[in-house]
């Protein structure tokens, strides 16, 4: 039997093994693999050498200790992962929405579960407005740093009084004598605050009733969070799932940002960030059938080996059939996901291509795999029995941490009006 | 010191963690719809080839370091990931399905392409985890006449062409001295293998991978070997427990070992 024995130069703290662990995933995985590219495939297996020095006790642990997963994020950072969308010239990648989507696949199905995910989701996706309208500097000083994962970076877009309605954000940077603004108000939900150093804030520049368009008034920046400066506060929000990773409530009163920190022009925040949603979309579609996948994984082995009444568990149908079931979800999800994923990509180029289109592939996506997901975790936990509300055995984890892709980035009820407006051109409810 | 250019055999093997399965026809492993990966001790000789660069260990220098392969289409995919982890360039010898190369074919391949390259240090692996034959490195220095330090834990590079490796042996360690050019096969304690970067996985994208076959090296498939039959070895068969010490003694008894 030959031992595998590399391990990672990386130092890390006591509780992570500094060699390679032994896999516990089955030598063929469930997921069909048929389709992928060649560079998908590469990507995938890479990021999933990274993640296997950091097994599911590393996020056991820091979930349970709402600490968090800065090795992972170095390490990732370290192997230029954080700069997979982004320009080779500025020291990333250059590749599309579908290499970054199995990356973020591959994060979440290692079993680091959303906590792994969403310690680098921003550093992936934020950017993205960034490095297509920033300025040369503003590029040159914010996306090589990033890369390196010296500088962590957040997205600071909700409110706690608009919610999915981001066009009727309140927060407000006003122009200062200086050609600064000053920034009041709230954001909410905002990812890695507490450790981010940077932050894609959209604020309004012009008031509401005085910009002729809804969707005009409002201004992208990339901020310094500069927590000991007074007029930024945040607090952290206890939640049900990821608490490796923290979210906030961020408060500014009168917080000063320079001119230069502004993203495109003034007034055009919207169809800024409006670029990134449908990546995001669909990053999060593969963040779902990742959790699915290793939830269901974790199921069909547990219900092979664990034996009630002389015969393992999975020899019942009422056991296998659910799980069958939410494999072919799954893997129909994955269909979906992919798809959205090229479309988005093809895109770029191909101008026949509507850009609706695409919206209604990523939005269809994220939907169909965070049900599948959904279905996959809830029933890995229920295979489990008793075992699946244990800690130990992860699922229940995975299981909180699904909820995610189902509320967020935007919720099951308005893809579902989105669909019924722009596919079935029925009139709009709200 | 004359500057390295090293020649790197890697070859495309089932994966480490996989559980190989003997086909129906008992004339092998079955590898279709298995995971492939490259030989780990062919990651070591990868390894330690680019550390001799980066460290710049030999007092002439690195010039090339060339990875070579012999297999199917698929083997392009170790020598792209050879060159994600610095690898300057890759030969890739396109065999049929039943060409199933044996370890002295092999070695006229490296020798033909040692001359060719004009390398003067060829890192092997001991051995790949398939056939585990642990000959290739062996019979190449013999073909060649050069030098061969096999199974190194540690190589160190001095003035004049002088090459020091560090073998363990039952025992200890046993370090042995030669002059280039020569032969290393590379055993588990020489380094730990990096994971390739993203950035570097670009980067090997648009290496030069060249295209050969065995006829480009003047090398026929022959076999001198036949495969009779391949089987599983034979279930272990489970022990018993025993409640407490009194429960051992009266069962090595019963067996008759006391």
């Amino acid at each position: 039997m030959f031992i595998p024995w590399r391990s990672s130069t990386l130092k890390f703290s006591s509780h992570v093994p500094c060699h390679r662990a032994f896999t516990t995933t089955t030598p063929r995985p469930l997921m069909a693999t048929a389709g992928f590219t060649e560079t998908q495939l590469t990507v995938r297996d890479a990021v999933k050498q990274v993640c296997a020095a950091f097994p599911p006790t590393y996020w056991r642990e820091n979930d349970q200790l709402a600490q968090d997963p800065a090795e992972f994020h170095a390490a990732l950072a370290k192997d230029g992962w954080l700069g997979i969308a982004l320009p080779e010239d500025l020291g990333g990648a250059g590749l599309g929405v579908s290499e970054a989507t199995i990356m973020m696949q591959t994060i979440t199905e290692s079993g680091a579960g959303m906590a792994g995910a969403q310690s680098i989701h921003a550093n992936v996706y934020a950017t993205q407005p960034l490095a297509r309208f920033g300025t040369e500097a503003q590029l040159q000083e914010t996306i090589p740093g990033i890369i390196k994962g010296e500088t962590r970076i957040c997205f600071g877009v909700t409110e706690p009084d608009a919610g999915l309605d981001t066009l009727s954000l309140s927060m407000v940077a006003k122009r200062t004598a200086d050609g600064g603004y000053k920034v009041t108000g709230k954001k909410i939900w905002i990812t890695c605050a507490q450790v981010a150093k940077k932050m894609v804030l959209l604020a309004r520049t012009t008031p509401r009733e005085e910009g002729r368009k809804a969707s005009e008034g409002l201004s992208l920046f990339c901020i310094d969070l500069d927590r000991g400066h007074p007029g930024l506060e945040m607090r952290r929000i206890q939640k049900m799932g990821g608490r490796a990773v923290d979210a906030n409530e961020v408060f500014f009163d009168e917080y000063p940002i320079p001119g230069d920190s502004l993203i495109g022009e003034e007034g055009k925040g919207f169809k800024v960030i409006l670029h990134g949603m449908n990546a995001e979309r669909c990053l999060l579609a593969g963040e779902a059938l990742g959790l699915g996948y290793a939830a269901l994984g974790k199921a069909a082995k547990y219900a092979k080996e664990r034996v009630v009444f002389g015969r393992p568990i999975g020899m019942n149908q009422g056991v296998s059939h659910p799980l069958a079931d939410a494999y072919m979800k799954l893997e129909a999800a994955k269909l979906a996901t992919y798809h959205a994923a090229r479309l988005y990509d093809a895109s770029r180029e191909d101008k026949s291509i509507r850009m609706d289109e695409v919206g209604v592939a990523c939005n269809s996506a994220k939907y169909l795999a965070a049900e599948a997901a959904f279905t996959a975790c809830e029933r890995a936990v229920l295979a489990h029995g008793g075992m699946g509300y244990a800690v130990e055995y992860d699922v229940e984890r995975w299981f909180r941490e699904c909820l995610v892709p189902r509320i967020a980035p935007v919720s099951r009820e308005m893809i579902l009006n989105y669909v019924s407006e722009k596919v079935l051109e029925l009139p709009r409810s709200y | 010191m004359s500057a390295l250019r090293i020649l790197v055999p890697v070859k495309r093997v089932i994966d480490y963690a996989v559980k190989p399965r003997v086909n129906k026809a008992q004339t092998g492993v079955e590898t279709a719809g298995v995971k492939h990966s490259m030989n780990p001790f062919d990651e070591l000789s990868v390894e330690e080839s680019v550390r001799i660069r980066e460290k710049k260990s030999a007092p002439g220098g690195v010039e090339d370091i060339c990875v070579i392969s012999a297999g199917p289409t698929k083997a392009q995919d170790v020598l792209r990931t050879a060159m994600a982890m610095g690898a300057d360039r890759a030969i890739h010898v396109e065999t049929k399905p039943d060409d199933d190369l044996e370890p002295l074919t092999v070695a006229k391949l490296l020798k033909a392409a040692a001359e060719q390259q004009k390398s003067n240090l060829v890192i092997l692996g001991k051995q790949s985890i398939d056939d585990d034959a642990n000959q290739t490195g062996q019979m190449l220095a013999g073909l060649l006449g050069w030098p061969q330090a096999t199974q190194a834990s540690k190589v160190e590079f001095g003035e004049g062409d002088i090459v020091s490796v560090t073998r363990e042996v039952d025992g200890g360690v046993e370090t042995v001295r030669a002059k280039l050019p020569m032969i290393i096969t590379t055993d588990l304690r020489l380094n730990e293998p990096r994971y390739a970067s993203l950035p570097n996985i670009m980067k090997a994208k648009k290496k030069p991978l060249e295209k050969k076959t065995l006829a480009d090296f003047g090398i026929t498939g022959e076999k001198r070997l036949k495969v009779l039959k391949v089987m599983e070895p034979p279930p272990r068969q489970g022990g018993g427990k025993v409640e407490d010490v009194d429960g051992l003694i009266s069962k090595l008894k019963e067996l008759g070992a006391i």
